[in-house]
């Protein structure tokens, strides 16, 4: 796919955003998880889902309770497993950066990898075992190229906190932000194959116009991505 | 693997009266519930012997519903018993899982039929080396036929089938009840619905083979243990199995809580005495340890539990590969290991929880930071408490419970 098409979506498909009008949409000002309405909207009924820093589940349960999958889910921290536990998900305590390489290759039907791959160790290394282990990879991430970030830096010389980057630079668990540009340029370092793609802006809203990439680039807080492992 | 860990303090060495009247009388006739098969329901060893006959000693709490969905088997460790919501009939200490069994608790008796069965081979009223031999009239000892975890299952699972309980809700257990929770799914896998093997491994290591050696080579020392014939010859191994004791309770433990508990505080005065008398609190605390363990466990018994541990390597049992034992299993899982553990310590865990995924098994697993060691699993452990209660409730409701 090329680059300048990237964002458009293809005009004979849906847009994911617009299968997912008559759903609850994440109430605005709703942190880092605004991505998951737009994941619901990626992931087909009764599939095999791993969700990757589940956090405390809502994601695996949305998808349980909207589409029937067969969910798990891996988290760092001991409070989100527990409340995984509570909504009878199955979610393991454990690292991307250090678990994946445990799953067997096409172990689930979509793999998904919400504000996490920012915070690995190896977000190469991750994305590679993310292609190998599911047929299909969900990945949201926070854009380190919109507009308010360039700003912060730019004009106040400061590294930027926002909604979805709200932790200080000598605590945030982002070790290797990206910009949208950057992870398309990874995907095609490792080959793999982006099937769609879209930006939220800053209220979580997918940016309804089709518009050239830099303007995602430029304008999109976040950026959702399908991907696939290449043909070769 | 302790019952309750005891801070009172005793500094007599053990001496070889201890231990002499209470264990042989709870072996043959306990009390508890036990359940008699007769030589026309023989148990199949796994070390090609056909045990018959034998008995099975449990305890129950609860009630099994109409359905019969709402089963709970609860697997006991290596020197553990069926006293898990009963006082101990030696002790007299209350039942072993109290922190994690009873009305209201995670494992809710007042919503689940609770078993705990003592384990074939142990000494609290199950067949095992103390019991009585038909063909002889005297102590097995060493004729009695070495047993693995498999045949604690396989024995369980005959009780389980006469008390009419088809297929459990949940079974349940901790160090070598783990090792049994993981052999009933991969024998058993569609009588058992939801699994919680808790500091646990899928193997016996090494290093846990050799603490055992040392244990059994202690109990063997010991004249009195007299080749295992000591109950005929009116003697006990004391001092062997309190050694043995001593040692494996220290593998309970773990540094950071020895500390705590016990620094290098003297015991009864704040100077050395220039002796080899139990100066230190935590020598007094061993030896008191052992002194009481010996009071209530058989040493051949000891023996062949350990060995049975040993034994154990679900792996190997499967081609070498772990995930085999698990392949299509439907059952729910959740592991809990503790940070400070380290005779099972996470990475044990974690083996078991790649299995299950390569399996495509539903698993949770929860890592409770601790410094209590591998003992934590029957002390007060909130963070444990209400993993298993997330997990348990909700099994139940997808049990419909």
């Amino acid at each position: 796919m090329s680059g300048s098409m990237l964002f458009k979506g293809s005009p004979g498909n849906t847009a994911p955003w617009q299968t997912t009008d008559a759903l609850p949409r994440t109430p605005e000002g709703n942190g880092a998880r605004v991505d998951h309405i737009v994941v619901l909207g990626l992931v087909p009924p009764s599939a095999r889902v791993l969700d990757i820093g589940c956090g405390d589940g809502s994601l695996l349960a949305l998808l349980r309770d909207r589409r029937s999958i067969d969910g798990r889910g891996i988290e760092l921290s001991r409070d989100g497993v527990n409340a995984c536990l509570a909504r009878g998900l199955s979610v393991i305590q454990g690292d991307a950066d250090t678990d994946l390489e445990n799953y067997p290759d096409d172990a689930f039907d979509v793999v998904v990898l919400s504000q996490t791959i920012q915070a690995t160790r190896n977000p190469r290394i991750v994305l590679e075992h993310l292609l190998r282990i599911g047929r299909q990879v969900i990945i949201s991430f926070p854009n380190f190229g919109h507009w308010r970030v360039r700003s912060e830096l730019a004009l106040r010389g400061r590294m930027p906190v926002t909604e979805i980057m709200p932790d200080a630079w000598w605590e945030t668990p982002n070790i290797h932000h990206c910009t949208i540009r950057d992870f398309v340029g990874l995907c095609r370092l490792i080959g793999a194959r982006i099937e769609h793609a879209t930006a939220l802006d800053a209220s979580g809203r997918p940016m309804r116009f089709s518009m050239p990439w830099w303007v995602w680039n430029l304008f999109g807080a976040q950026g959702v991505f399908l991907l696939r492992r290449g043909a070769d | 693997m302790d019952t309750q860990p005891d801070t009172a303090l005793r500094p007599d060495p053990i001496d070889e009266t201890a231990g002499r009247l209470s264990e042989p009388s709870q072996a043959l006739d306990p009390k508890s519930l036990v359940m008699r098969f007769g030589t026309d329901a023989p148990l199949r060893t796994d070390a090609g012997v056909e045990l018959a006959p034998f008995q099975i000693a449990y305890q129950t709490a609860g009630t099994l519903n109409a359905a019969g969905s709402n089963a709970v088997l609860i697997c006991h460790a290596l020197t553990g018993d069926q006293y898990f919501a009963h006082p101990h009939p030696v002790t007299g200490k209350p039942g072993w899982w109290e922190t994690l069994v009873g009305p209201g608790k995670p494992v809710d008796t007042d919503r689940y039929f609770v078993v705990c069965s003592n384990v074939i081979g142990s000494c609290m009223g199950s067949t095992g080396p103390a019991s009585i031999d038909p063909a002889t009239g005297r102590p097995y000892g060493l004729n009695f036929p070495l047993v693995t975890i498999r045949d604690m299952v396989r024995a369980q699972a005959m009780l389980l089938e006469r008390l009419g309980v088809r297929d459990l809700f949940l079974c349940i257990g901790g160090s070598m009840g783990g090792m049994q929770v993981l052999q009933w799914a991969a024998l058993y896998p569609e009588r058992v619905f939801a699994a919680m093997p808790i500091a646990t491994g899928p193997r016996h290591s090494a290093q846990n083979i050799a603490f055992h050696e040392v244990g059994r080579q202690a109990i063997m020392a010991d004249p009195a243990w007299a080749d295992g014939r000591y109950l005929e010859e009116g003697t006990r191994p004391s001092k062997g199995l309190g050694v043995a004791r001593m040692g494996a309770h220290i593998t309970y433990l773990s540094e950071p809580a020895l500390h705590r508990k016990f620094g290098r505080r003297f015991q009864g005065g704040s100077a050395p005495t220039f002796s080899f008398n139990a100066d230190f609190q935590i020598e007094s605390y061993l030896r008191h340890q052992g002194l009481s363990f010996v009071e209530r466990f058989d040493a051949n018994a000891y023996l062949y539990l350990t060995r049975a541990m040993d034994y154990f390597d679900l792996a190997e049992d499967h081609g070498g590969v772990l995930a085999n034992a698990f392949r299509g299993i439907k059952t729910r899982f959740c592991l809990i290991s503790f940070t400070s553990d380290w005779l099972f310590p996470t990475s044990e865990s974690r083996v078991i929880v790649h299995a299950l995924n390569a399996a495509a098994a539903p698993v949770a697993f929860v890592e409770v930071e601790t410094d209590k060691g591998h003992d934590a699993f029957l002390l007060d452990e909130p963070a444990m408490f209400s993993a298993a209660r997330g997990f348990i409730d909700a099994a139940a409701r997808a049990r419909g419970l």
